[in-house]
């Protein structure tokens, strides 16, 4: 499979037909799709299908932040989503896909963490974000930052009880979201370099770079992958295109209220 | 944004593009097959090789190439908080990307079945511990006599607010107005980049600025990995 | 660069050094080719021989070349094969077909008869799989069973200093100490001599050997060092 990829990519062709800077059709971003949670989005980058809940919880800070909420996101290998899904907890390619959507929304500051307490020392909210595949065809990463972001921007706020914990009601507070953070993931197959990557292309993948972005001229996190590597102009090569194409992640987000 | 640059001065007064005191030493850990310790600063990587030795379960062997399997812990004592001694999940991320930044470094192909392992244990962490551990893995892996393209220079290349700056300590990575972590690892014989990370908020210009400072100074410490496994060569090697 | 040799015979070298600049340089044990460049991929001493460049390892595991002469352990023993440790990263086999030229019937024969486990033996490689499948075959005239003797480690990369150009070490050691002495490239040492004390003569001036292996002169310094240890021990 690798040669023949190797083989299209020559005559600047990929396995599915696009371009090497297109993404995949359609991207759709649904919210409020998991209702127990109090922010949901249902994401779907091609066949990649991944639902993202955000739950907000009350507790006691970390003891180096306590006047800080808490963000804490994680990823599951569901194995409904691809048959080389173990059982047990997420393995490492998975723990990192997890930390790398983290630090991009962290990095931004797009939550302001510092609104998030209640009581300094005492009580503060943590935001959970939990990010389930559906359907692994490729990419869990872009699909899960964006599916983060648009759970984030539409979760509402529980309202506290008389004891400091959250009801099951929800406030028509939103969290404050003062900025957005947009994630574009980009593999190597020998020389060539293409962005959302399908799960042929990864499996053949020699190295991947994630690109987190937050406005026009802002890089917040970025993370290199996979066992091979880059040279400096690949690299600065991969941040321009990020900053070209992030707008077609922002278009899909832009009916997200 | 001009102002911040004049007013930033780093804290253990170092030019912007100055690292911490380095020293390394290869053949630390008697029982393995290959070591090294590498310390910059304040922060101390011990890391061990064990292999090229046999895999099992007989399933995970490929038949073409090496495993090369990696761990990073960071002692308890290390940090100033207690860190619980069980692997948490920072330190699983880290092994998987100080992996992916050692396998350009070795002919896998030529230790079929086997499996190559590297311990990193961090015994001070005062930032750039990943750094750390991939020269000292890069050092053990030469001591142990794998066959190798060269050596890799890692170094987290960083920002304090605009100014671009190398090698962050933990005073600096708290820095009031932000300050971007951007640790890297280079190989320069194939020019390329094995690791790359960066958390916080730079522009373009400051980033293309911070990468090329950061793999400059990865090409000098695989110098420094050079020198330190060519003295300990020569002092004979006691058993 | 211009082409030729870079380093200097002998002078140590780091994985990635250039040694030499040239398409008419062949590229031995430790070196590899990127473009016109041979650079080295161990850590070592260079070794030039007209065009063919090597490095000498300071360290290594043993890795099984065809026509190593080895010290092996049995580890197991199968219905018509043995399993052998050879300190190497992988067993290697030993096919009864292999082990004697004597007709073997299998069906009647239990093999351990000719090699049981823990026993120790003198093999050599005959066959090496790219997937690291070893053969090893005792069946010519030097390789057997090796009775009971002194059985230590040395590194492998060693080995060659401790025989020494055309055997000079190995057969000083043999003619001073009067012990029988089989050094395997795999780094296993075996010693038999009539007394204890002479076997661990040998086995001192062997491990001496590998620790000074880099001074010169060093075949005649072990040589008065064994007359001194053995007078001492006839004290």
């Amino acid at each position: 499979m690798k040669k023949y990829i190797i083989e299209l990519a020559k005559d600047n062709l990929r396995i599915d037909g696009r371009g090497f800077m297109e993404l995949r059709k359609p991207i759709s971003v649904e919210t409020g799709v998991a209702k127990k949670a109090e922010g949901s989005a249902l994401v779907t980058i091609g066949d990649t299908k991944v639902l993202v809940g955000v739950k907000l919880g009350v507790g006691t800070p970390f003891p180096d932040t306590p006047n800080k909420g808490a963000l804490i996101v994680n990823m599951e290998a569901t194995r409904l989503s691809h048959p080389d899904f173990d059982s047990g907890p997420p393995p490492p390619k998975i723990i990192e896909m997890a930390r790398i959507i983290d630090r991009g929304i962290r990095e931004t500051k797009m939550i302001d963490l510092e609104k998030l307490c209640i009581k300094e020392g005492e009580s503060v909210w943590m935001v959970f974000i939990d990010i389930y595949p559906l359907n692994h065809a490729g990419n869990l990463i872009d699909a899960g930052a964006l599916g983060a972001l648009a759970a984030l921007k539409t979760a509402r706020m529980p309202k506290l009880g008389d004891d400091g914990r959250p009801t099951e009601e929800l406030s028509s507070k939103k969290l404050l979201i003062t900025k957005e953070v947009l994630t574009l993931t980009f593999i190597k197959i020998n020389d060539t370099i293409v962005v959302d990557p399908c799960i042929e292309e990864e499996e053949v993948m020699d190295a991947r770079i994630t690109v987190s972005t937050s406005g026009a001229d802002r890089i917040n996190a970025l993370q290199k992958s996979g066992k091979g590597g880059f040279t400096e102009d690949e690299v600065i090569k991969i941040i321009e295109n990020s900053f070209k194409i992030r707008g077609m992640l922002k278009k899909a987000l832009s009916d997200v209220k | 944004m001009n102002q911040s640059k004049k007013a930033v001065k780093r804290p253990d007064g170092r030019k912007v593009d100055e690292i911490r005191k380095v020293s390394c030493k290869a053949g630390v850990v008697k029982n393995a097959d290959g070591s090294a310790e590498f310390i910059i600063g304040n922060t101390t990587a011990i890391a061990a090789v064990y292999g090229p030795r046999e895999l099992y379960p007989k399933f995970k062997q490929d038949p073409s190439r090496a495993l090369l399997r990696c761990k990073y812990n960071l002692m308890s004592f290390s940090v100033s908080d207690r860190k619980r001694p069980a692997p948490s999940r920072r330190d699983i991320e880290l092994g998987l990307v100080i992996k992916n930044a050692l396998s350009q470094l070795i002919f896998l192909e030529k230790y079929p079945k086997l499996a190559i392992d590297v311990f990193i244990e961090i015994s001070q962490a005062d930032a750039g511990t990943r750094c750390a551990g991939i020269c000292a893995a890069s050092l053990a892996l030469a001591d142990a006599g794998i066959q190798m393209r060269e050596l890799a220079g890692s170094i987290a290349a960083g920002a304090l607010g605009d100014l671009v700056v190398l090698d962050l300590t933990k005073e600096e990575e708290d820095y009031p107005e932000g300050a971007t972590d951007l640790p890297i690892t280079y190989l320069p014989k194939q020019g390329l980049i094995t690791s790359l990370q960066l958390d916080g908020d730079i522009s373009f210009a400051g980033f293309k600025k911070a990468l090329k400072m950061g793999i400059n100074k990865c090409k000098e410490l695989v110098k420094l990995q050079e020198e330190a496994l060519k003295i300990n060569y020569l002092k004979g090697d006691k058993k | 660069m211009n082409k030729g040799i870079i380093t200097e015979s002998r002078s140590v070298v780091v994985p990635g050094e250039t040694i030499a600049i040239g398409m008419n340089y062949l590229p031995g044990d430790g070196t590899y080719r990127e473009g016109e460049e041979i650079r080295a991929s161990l850590l070592g001493l260079v070794d030039i021989r007209e065009n063919l460049l090597k490095i000498i390892p300071l360290k290594g595991a043993y890795i099984p070349k065809r026509d190593d002469n080895v010290i092996g352990r049995i580890k197991d023993v199968g219905y018509s094969a043995w399993e052998v440790d050879i300190n190497a990263p992988v067993s290697a086999n030993l096919l009864v077909q292999d082990a004697t030229i004597a007709y073997v019937n299998i069906n009647r024969t239990d093999i351990r008869r000719f090699f049981d486990i823990d026993d120790y033996i003198y093999a050599k490689v005959v066959k090496v799989s790219k997937s690291m499948y070893i053969q090893l075959s005792t069946k010519d005239r030097d390789y057997k069973k090796l009775n009971i003797g002194l059985i230590f480690k040395i590194k492998p990369v060693k080995v060659p200093r401790v025989i020494g150009k055309k055997g000079s070490m190995i057969n000083m050691l043999i003619d001073e100490t009067g012990t029988e002495l089989i050094i395997g490239q795999n780094g296993v040492v075996w010693i038999k001599g009539n007394k204890r004390k002479d076997e661990l003569i040998t086995m001192k001036a062997v491990k001496y050997i590998e620790e000074h292996a880099h001074e010169r002169g060093l075949t005649d310094k072990v040589k008065e060092l064994i007359k001194g240890w053995k007078k001492d021990e006839s004290k």
